[in-house]
């Protein structure tokens, strides 16, 4: 799965280099063999059905480019759910070369029918037996060369987590390709997967006999002596929030002081740099590139030490195999809500990024269920929101208080997400069975866990240069527009959205016109309204955009303490919430993050603030998330949905919390 | 005996799998849940929560009550 933005799937049907698919049951380590083997850096985690897509990579191997696709894992070749219908398509879309059977080594005994539907279906494949460091732990016995004469397939042992076994296994796949020339058929492929060849368990019994020894009887491992407490029915439940706790007090304490390091440093380089560099520069174009762009940026990109670390953290959560254990401790209550135990890790997912936390509803197979948990999973208090939250609550409680404030947030974030499943569970009903595995408990490697901070940090990076630029630019030029004249978007504006379709209408008949506007007709849409609603602002035009807009949603944002100034930076967060933070530095005229903190503390009370922050937390999630949202629900009704309940329920709540401390 | 009415710590072998649900059947079966195989109740969730299942030696598996109905048990 990937974080706040889609894989660069580039596939083609046609085969312009050697194609190998990854493909083994759940969390055996598919990702981590193939991050391993291509260098690249998908997402990993303890807990299956962390890949929902296919990701893919090219890498060279003894000489020759070999594409590497990693499949979302699978217990049967014959699709059921959404993820497991992934891998069907690609089968029946995209030939391959071969097939790399990745198993649980520890598991061999029951996930060797895989392999064994691989040969049955005639792709050629090579058994990989992943973790066979956990396999020894536990005592069992592999012959790999009396498995690999009784399968007749290759069979490389390794341990990708510890990069164990790699090279040899590479090698192994570079012979094989370099003998065969076989490719599989997509579409004879189809007709085979259809006619599902089941595997006899006395076929199963007969490859095992004399190449796996399994141990008579297990002695009491780590993860059982670590279950009887975490499982255990009265204190597991508290003890894992425990742990979430602990581990946001630990993102608050290390973040918050590094996050004043780096304002430091961007303080700096605004002194000696950005000053004096655009000293010389007219006073529009110098307020753009200091308060605008730099003084937004700045105060965005001091939350990167805080993000990634929360990151670490999530990684190592992540990685352990809590969160199945999490769902199992949380499924009866989940199901009193018409979710289930996924759903809850799910959320927890969704409070590092939404877009992951949407795509992992897929191992869900029942559509009522997929679409509850979809639409709770926006109001997981996602990083994003959490530097708007940390970057508020800073400036205006107490640092003593701060954790608790934050964690209020958290509290609310959970309770509205569970108040939805109560709501709609009527709506959408289902029958979806409960059966999850629940892996041993592991530790990510350094490694694991660097890549994950790093990944998220390059995602910042390019968040930053594309959605948060542009959004901060826009709260920028709504501060300062118009400059004297009264309306110079609305006629312009008017003018381009209309006359544009027009005019290719005319020179190209009504069919490039159809096809633009059902491309972008939602663009449109929102351009015209947003041009629509500018021209007929109250007020003149000696007051910018943003002052008049703030007078227009003063009736709707008034009765919740949100102030007008803050209207603007609403409006942008809707394309991603560091927008929010980013635009303060607009609003308030300052560059310097201290600054802008002593101004929010003068200007609003904490309990503006809180609601401030409430309707934040619950108004509709950011533009990714909505595209991911409608591409996984393919609904753009249900879309809509979300969007609607979002606004309605954070004014609400924005407006109970508001009028009930305000009387105090 | 049902799998459902198994006390927590005690061990016995599948006889019967009686599911309808063909995907629920056929992944029960690819996590181990086959004929003659042993499994062992581990613990059991609060507030009829689901059960904690070891099926063979090294799957341990979460699996709601309702489910748990639909797998046959016979003592050794």
């Amino acid at each position: 799965m990937t974080h706040c933005h889609s894989p660069g799937v580039t596939l083609y049907p046609e085969l312009t280099h050697k194609r190998v698919g990854v493909l083994g049951m759940p969390n055996v380590g598919k990702s981590t063999l193939f991050n391993q083997i291509t260098g690249a850096s998908a997402f990993v985690g303890n807990w299956p059905g962390v890949t929902v897509d296919l990701l893919e990579a090219e890498v060279e191997l003894e000489g020759e480019t070999v594409e590497f696709v990693d499949l979302p894992g699978i217990y049967d070749l014959e699709g059921y759910s959404e993820d497991e219908r992934v891998v069907q398509d690609f089968f029946e879309r995209f030939p391959v070369n071969l097939v790399l059977v990745v198993l649980n080594a520890g598991q061999i005994d029951r996930q060797i029918r895989l392999a064994l539907q691989v040969k049955a279906l005639g792709i050629p494949g090579i058994l990989i037996l992943n973790m066979v460091d956990e396999a020894n732990h536990f005592g069992i016995d592999i012959d790999s060369q009396k498995l690999e004469e009784k399968l007749g397939m290759p069979v490389a042992l390794v341990s990708a987590k510890y990069n164990r076994g790699i090279l040899p296994a590479k090698h192994k796949i570079s012979q094989v390709l370099a003998q065969s020339q076989a490719v599989t058929v997509p579409q004879d492929l189809t007709l085979k997967i259809e006619a599902h060849q089941q595997i006899s368990p006395s076929a199963i019994a007969e490859v095992l006999e004399d190449t796996v020894k399994m141990p008579s009887n297990l002695y009491r491992t780590f993860t059982q002596r670590l279950d009887s407490l975490l499982l255990h029915p009265v204190i597991g439940l508290p003890l894992f929030f425990l742990t979430v706790y602990l581990m946001f007090e630990f993102v608050w304490e290390v973040g918050l002081p590094s996050q004043d390091i780096a304002d430091a440093v961007t303080t700096w380089l605004q002194t000696v740099a950005i000053d004096p560099l655009t000293a010389g520069l007219p006073a529009f174009f110098r307020g753009f590139l200091v308060d605008g762009l730099y003084g937004g940026l700045a105060t965005v990109a001091s939350f990167v030490p805080l993000v990634v670390i929360f990151f670490f953290m999530m990684a190592i959560i992540e990685d352990s195999g809590y969160f199945s254990r999490a769902a199992y401790m949380m499924d009866s209550i989940m199901y009193r809500l018409g979710l289930d135990g996924r759903s809850f890790v799910l959320l927890i997912m969704g409070f590092g990024c939404n877009i992951p936390a949407v795509m992992g509803a897929r191992v869900m197979r029942s559509r009522s269920l997929r679409f509850l948990t979809i639409l709770i999973m926006p109001f997981a208090l996602c990083s994003a929101r959490l530097t708007v939250f940390v970057f508020i609550i800073d400036a205006l409680f107490d640092r003593t208080w701060g954790p608790l404030v934050l964690l209020s947030l958290y509290l609310i974030s959970f309770l509205v997400a569970f108040g939805t499943g109560f709501l709609m569970k009527g709506q959408f009903a289902s029958k979806e069975p409960f059966v999850i595995e629940l892996p041993p408990y592991r530790f990510p490697t350094l490694k694991q866990i660097w890549l994950r901070g790093w990944g998220e940090l390059r995602e910042f990076l390019r968040r930053a240069t594309g959605f948060i630029t542009a959004g901060v630019v826009g709260v920028w030029l709504m501060t300062n527009l118009p400059q004297g004249t009264a309306n110079p978007i609305g006629s312009a504006g008017l003018t381009i959205a209309l006359g544009v379709p027009l005019m290719v209408g005319m020179v190209t008949g009504g069919n490039a016109v159809k096809a633009f506007v059902q491309k972008g007709g939602a663009w449109i849409i929102v351009g015209v309204l947003g041009v629509l609603l500018l021209t007929n602002l109250p007020g003149t035009g000696d007051a910018s955009y943003a002052v008049r807009l703030g007078e227009f949603f003063a009736p709707v944002l008034s009765p919740i303490g949100i102030p007008q100034e803050l209207t603007i930076a609403l409006i942008f967060g809707f394309i991603a919430k560091e927008i929010i933070v980013g635009s303060l530095a607009t609003i308030y005229h300052l560059a310097d993050p201290g600054a802008i903190q002593a101004t929010l503390a003068q200007t609003i009370s904490p309990i503006q603030a809180y609601s401030f922050m409430l309707f934040c937390l619950l108004y509709s999630p950011c533009v990714a998330t909505l595209a991911t949202i409608r591409s996984e629900a393919k609904s753009v009704k249900f879309t809509l949905f979300t969007v609607v309940y979002g606004l309605v329920l954070a004014w609400v709540v924005s407006f109970i919390f508001y009028q009930v401390a305000s009387l105090f | 005996m049902k799998l459902l009415n198994l006390k927590p710590g005690h061990s016995a072998i599948v006889s019967a799998i009686n599911i309808d649900d063909p995907g629920l059947s056929r992944r029960l079966e690819a996590m181990g849940f086959t004929v003659g195989q042993e499994v062992k109740l581990l613990r059991k969730a609060w507030l009829k929560g689901p059960l904690h299942v070891r099926v063979g030696m090294t799957t341990e598996v979460a699996m709601r009550r309702h489910e748990a109905e639909g797998i046959e048990l016979e003592m050794r």
